[in-house]
């Protein structure tokens, strides 16, 4: 029964770019829970409406409208991030700022474009079985480049996020990083946004590191196991979804949400007994 | 443009849900929680469904499941604020269910996408009637006085926890009041004035009265005044450009003003050296 998943190349598709997702999703979002960026990664998300809505007017791959909606959003998020400036007290207020110009602008688009827009159901729901061999090829690549750059990074921003005024005192240029982890991120929401849809990024960017980050908090393992979660959820989560009429997306939050609640429980217990 | 009742309906529930957003925003930015106002405002979008699926009054399903999920937030964390990581997972799930739901209403509905049934439990500032309105605009000054009756002990809570505890001021009851508050005014507001706007009033005009350094009832007065101001100044903007959606006037005021307040305060640093 379960042979008969791959016999078909839309499920092998849908598989091999979950997977890609899937590891790019939990080890940029391992940095994302050890930071306290969620808002921002969900404020990422909700730029795939006006990236799409952007790409329709103006005629060009909704694709594109994605990485470039974020990609901006995440420019004006740095600019507000200034390293003297944080968590001061406005810093959630500019980040829920920043989502309602993008929603904003999406209507905006909407509303020039006389409200048509094809793929609304993707935009949401995500393509997970609908996946081309393009697309997953240009999922590989991107998930290739942004977890390199990811690497290159990864040891002095784990050192600007846990100790910024050690990090600054010791020379590491932290306002950069602040600004080459927003890009990274927004790259890869945009990636993840095509498959598992814009309002369910958070499935696989949050709950898994989440959950390794109850476990763990050694930076290795901790990733490593993140990215085991994450590609454990989409793999199950698209499994069931073969067999049944309910969508990908409330499988894999269903999934990410259980284990989640399960290893908080697990702790929980382990602490009183 | 006063001779058209949609306007007035417009200015007649618009400006209670402005002033209710910009008094309860003003703490809500304090306390950095403008990301549980955003999941709330998603939450109150899958109620809506999860009412049409199961027959029952919209309004229904928007003020209980909100509500909820405020207690739940409160519940939750320490002092009456959740997490940012717990809201992310949580609403990650409660989205995947109603990804679910909008599944089952399409089926119910006699096929489609679900998303048209959907998008009719949604309002717009354009669309209310006459009932409607007045309804929006008792529950949001409701909400704006009991904002100004916790005001005192609730701004002392947020800014020292640990005195005010130790004075004897219910801090977790006053967090969970104050969410309690936003889940009403979201509650109301997405279905009278739709979900976008609300996180926009929330954000913008508090964060810009937060830059601005005031003390906190001059910073109440200028959060709720700017909140006003942009949406009589929005519903006239997009009462002249027809293609302009009132929302969308709304928040770009609302984010201008933010915008100028952020280099008023930048180039007041400067000049203080």
């Amino acid at each position: 029964m379960i042979g008969q998943l791959f016999q078909y190349p839309f499920m092998v598709h849908a598989l091999e770019a979950g997977t890609a997702v899937a590891v790019l999703a939990a080890s940029v979002g391992w940095f994302v829970v050890q930071r306290r960026q969620a808002f921002t990664g969900h404020t990422l998300s909700v730029m795939a409406f006006p990236g799409a809505a952007g790409a329709a007017l103006a005629g060009a791959p909704t694709t594109l409208g994605y990485y470039v909606a974020c990609l901006v959003a995440a420019l004006a998020l740095g600019r507000s991030r200034r390293p003297q400036a944080r968590g001061y007290v406005g810093e959630s207020a500019t980040v829920g700022t920043v989502q309602a110009v993008g929603l904003a602008l999406g209507f905006l688009f909407l509303s020039l474009n006389h409200a048509v827009l094809d793929g609304l159901e993707t935009l949401l729901f995500g393509t997970f079985l609908g996946v081309s061999q393009g697309q997953v090829v240009t999922l590989f690549v991107v998930a290739a480049v942004t977890l390199a750059a990811l690497a290159v990074v990864g040891r002095p921003l784990l050192f600007a996020t846990v100790d910024p005024v050690l990090a600054r005192a010791r020379g590491v240029p932290v306002a950069v990083l602040d600004l080459a982890f927003l890009l990274i991120l927004a790259v890869a929401v945009a990636a993840t946004t095509q498959i598992t849809g814009a309002l369910l990024v958070f499935a696989l960017l949050i709950a898994p590191p989440a959950t390794a980050q109850l476990i763990t908090m050694r930076p290795l393992p901790g990733l490593l196991l993140s990215i085991a979660l994450a590609i454990a959820i989409a793999w199950l989560a698209l499994g069931i979804a073969y067999f049944s009429i309910y969508p990908v997306g409330f499988y894999t939050t269903t999934f990410a949400f259980a284990v989640y609640v399960l290893v908080r429980m697990g702790r929980w217990i382990a602490s009183r007994g | 443009m006063f001779g058209h009742e949609f306007i007035r309906n417009a200015y007649l529930a618009g400006t209670p849900v402005a002033l209710a957003c910009g008094v309860v925003g003003w703490f809500v930015v304090l306390r950095r929680q403008v990301f549980a106002s955003d999941a709330l405002s998603h939450v109150a979008f899958v109620g809506a469904i999860a009412a049409a699926v199961l027959g029952l009054d919209v309004r229904v399903g928007l003020f209980v499941l909100t509500l909820a999920v405020a207690a739940g937030m409160a519940g939750l964390g320490r002092a009456g604020a959740a997490d940012d990581v717990v809201i992310g997972t949580v609403f990650a799930w409660i989205l995947g269910i109603g990804i679910l739901l909008i599944t089952v209403l399409a089926t119910s509905s006699g096929g489609g996408n679900g998303l048209t049934p959907a998008s009719t439990l949604f309002g717009s500032i354009f669309s209310l009637t006459a009932g409607a309105a007045r309804l929006a605009a008792v529950i949001a000054l409701a909400v704006t006085a009991g904002a100004l009756l916790i005001a005192r002990p609730l701004l002392f809570a947020s800014l020292d926890a640990e005195l005010a505890r130790v004075r004897g001021v219910p801090v977790r009851a006053l967090g969970a009041m104050l969410l309690a508050l936003l889940a009403i005014v979201t509650a109301e507001s997405t279905q009278a004035v739709g979900a976008l706007l609300l996180l926009g009033l929330i954000a913008a005009p508090a964060g810009a009265a937060h830059q601005l350094a005031l003390s906190p009832q001059a910073g109440l007065a200028v959060s709720a005044a700017i909140a006003v101001a942009a949406t009589w100044g929005g519903i006239a903007l997009a009462y002249a450009i027809p293609a302009l959606p009132p929302s969308t006037a709304i928040i770009a005021l609302a984010a201008a003003a933010y915008g100028a307040s952020a280099l008023f305060r930048s180039s007041a640093v400067l000049r203080s050296g």
